[in-house]
């Protein structure tokens, strides 16, 4: 296993921390006087998402993460495990449902995502920022009210709930924000 | 035509007359003084032994030694200048000192270097606490607050434990509780660890902090306390967060420096660190008689950057490692 010294640290450097693989966000390097040096990570844990802070005395040696991202295309689910594949292999990767997540509620079958592999198996799965999902369950809304002021949910068609616009039917395509999970506009089609 | 601009300096032209100016500043500061200024060899045949300092090393200057090595500071030759009775001396000195280029480090710095003969610690703080005022001043900026405090109140006052009487193994419990990961720290790592990633972070950025009493652990070239057998006479003044300047009531018994700097040796040994030669000749100015007396090292390039409200020393310095 290869491993990294505290002075290749940087951000977006993978380790592996407590046995398990964590994403470096903050490096700082902290010298008080004369004394010994020591650096002061920021990390994320990969599997659980967690962020936590952590002092290293400079010069020290850490496992390095075999962490991927990779583009890959959601299949499907057994009802147990999902299923993804490189569209450029064509290899297919089982995820748990707990790699996948809260992800699951923005994937429809053949949609692209990014998947990371840890050790060659998925470990988490993120959507695309912007997706576009039918809207399959609203309460009608008021015709030609366009200002946009009010709002109402809308189920769609992978199971999440966004707030939309009134005006915005049963059956219409809409754009949604991933990361924020809002609404941006319906997809004319 | 080249398109390459790496040729050009990396601090605005402004800025290099803002740091000849607080030269000329400082020149007259000491020659009101009578302190007089000197100049000492950059390149040595005996190195700093340190063991938190890393010293570059080069082709040997006289024909017997394998090689020779860049101050980590002029502090050896001046000590040979007052053994030989030189009286009250400055240097603003090149120095070097390996090791990544960060906010606060370049491998090669600026240190203004100075000693007071008779002068105490107390005496030689207040000299510094004056300059800082001084130079703010002429940097249109106020005088700022000074707090001074020992080493031990600084941890009773913001961790509450005492560094003088705290177990190794309950340091080492509250650096982990602290975010520490990694092997055992010795006793001198955990306090510095406590200091720099839990202390510094409270401190007060508009206040100055002379920080005096160190652990005698830390006391490299510093006298031994009068009351106290496990502290040092060191300080350190620290702005903004930076340490701004380390000084000492410097020690003057040879057999006790000598051993330092053997101990320095062993402990590399044991941390697979190079062992360094002793500068032997230091030892015998001061075996003849090194007067009383007190000195202390300011980073320039740091202390620029606090006069100018800058955050990295990289902002005030034309030529750093990564365009020299």
């Amino acid at each position: 296993m290869s491993v990294y010294n505290t002075s290749q640290f940087k951000n977006g450097l993978k380790i592996i921390f407590n046995g398990d693989p964590h994403n470096i966000v903050d490096n700082q390097e902290v010298k008080p006087g004369k004394g010994q040096a020591f650096n002061r990570v920021k990390m994320k844990n990969l599997i659980t998402g967690r962020s936590i802070e952590k002092t290293f005395k400079s010069g020290e040696k850490v496992d390095a993460a075999d962490v991927m991202e990779m583009s890959m295309q959601y299949l499907y689910t057994d009802g147990e495990f999902y299923h993804f594949m490189d569209p450029d292999s064509y290899e297919q990767y089982e995820a748990s449902p707990e790699a996948v997540a809260d992800c699951i509620k923005w994937l429809k079958e053949e949609d692209i995502c990014t998947v990371i592999l840890w050790d060659n198996s998925p470990i988490s799965v993120e959507p695309a920022n912007f997706v576009e999902l039918k809207i399959t369950e609203t309460d009608p809304g008021l015709r030609g009210d366009t200002s946009g002021g009010g709002g109402k949910p809308a189920t769609l068609e992978t199971g999440a709930v966004v707030q939309v616009p009134l005006f915005v039917p049963e059956g219409e395509i809409i754009k949604v924000d991933t990361r924020s999970g809002e609404y941006v506009g319906r997809v004319k089609k | 035509m080249s398109k390459n601009t790496d040729w050009q300096i990396s601090s605005p032209l402004q800025v290099i007359q803002q740091r000849a100016f607080l030269l000329a500043e400082i020149r007259s500061y000491f020659a009101d003084k009578k302190v007089m200024e000197v100049e000492t060899p950059v390149l040595s045949s005996a190195s700093n032994t340190d063991l938190q300092i890393e010293v570059f090393n080069t082709q040997a200057l006289v024909a017997h030694n394998k090689s020779s090595f860049l101050r980590t500071s002029p502090e050896f030759f001046h000590k040979r200048l007052l053994a030989s009775g030189s009286g009250d001396i400055f240097e603003l000195a090149k120095v070097f000192r390996l090791g990544e280029s960060t906010r606060l480090h370049n491998p090669e710095f600026t240190l203004l270097e100075w000693y007071r003969l008779n002068f105490d610690m107390k005496h030689l703080m207040q000299e510094v606490v004056e300059l800082i005022q001084l130079l703010r001043g002429q940097f249109g900026l106020n005088e700022m607050p000074v707090s001074v405090i020992s080493y031990q109140e600084l941890f009773s006052n913001h961790l509450n434990f005492d560094p003088f009487d705290v177990s190794d193994e309950h340091l080492s419990r509250l650096a982990q509780d602290a975010g520490y990961h990694g092997p055992l720290l010795s006793r001198t790592a955990a306090l510095d660890f406590m200091f720099g990633v839990q202390i510094e972070p409270l401190l007060n950025d508009e206040v100055g902090y002379l920080i005096h009493d160190f652990p005698i652990e830390q006391a490299a070239l510093a006298k031994p306390h009068q009351l106290y057998a496990d502290r040092c006479l060191r300080f350190e003044f620290l702005w903004g967060g930076v340490e701004l300047a380390n000084g000492y009531q410097e020690l003057t018994d040879a057999d006790e420096q000598l051993r330092r700097f053997e101990d320095d040796n062993l402990n590399r040994k044991l941390m697979d660190k190079p062992v360094l030669p002793i500068d032997t000749r230091l030892i015998a100015a001061m075996a003849n008689g090194l007067p009383e007396c007190s000195g202390v090292a300011l980073g320039i390039d740091r202390l620029l950057m606090c006069l100018l409200n800058k955050q990295s020393i990289s902002e005030v310095m034309p030529f750093q490692a990564s365009n020299s």
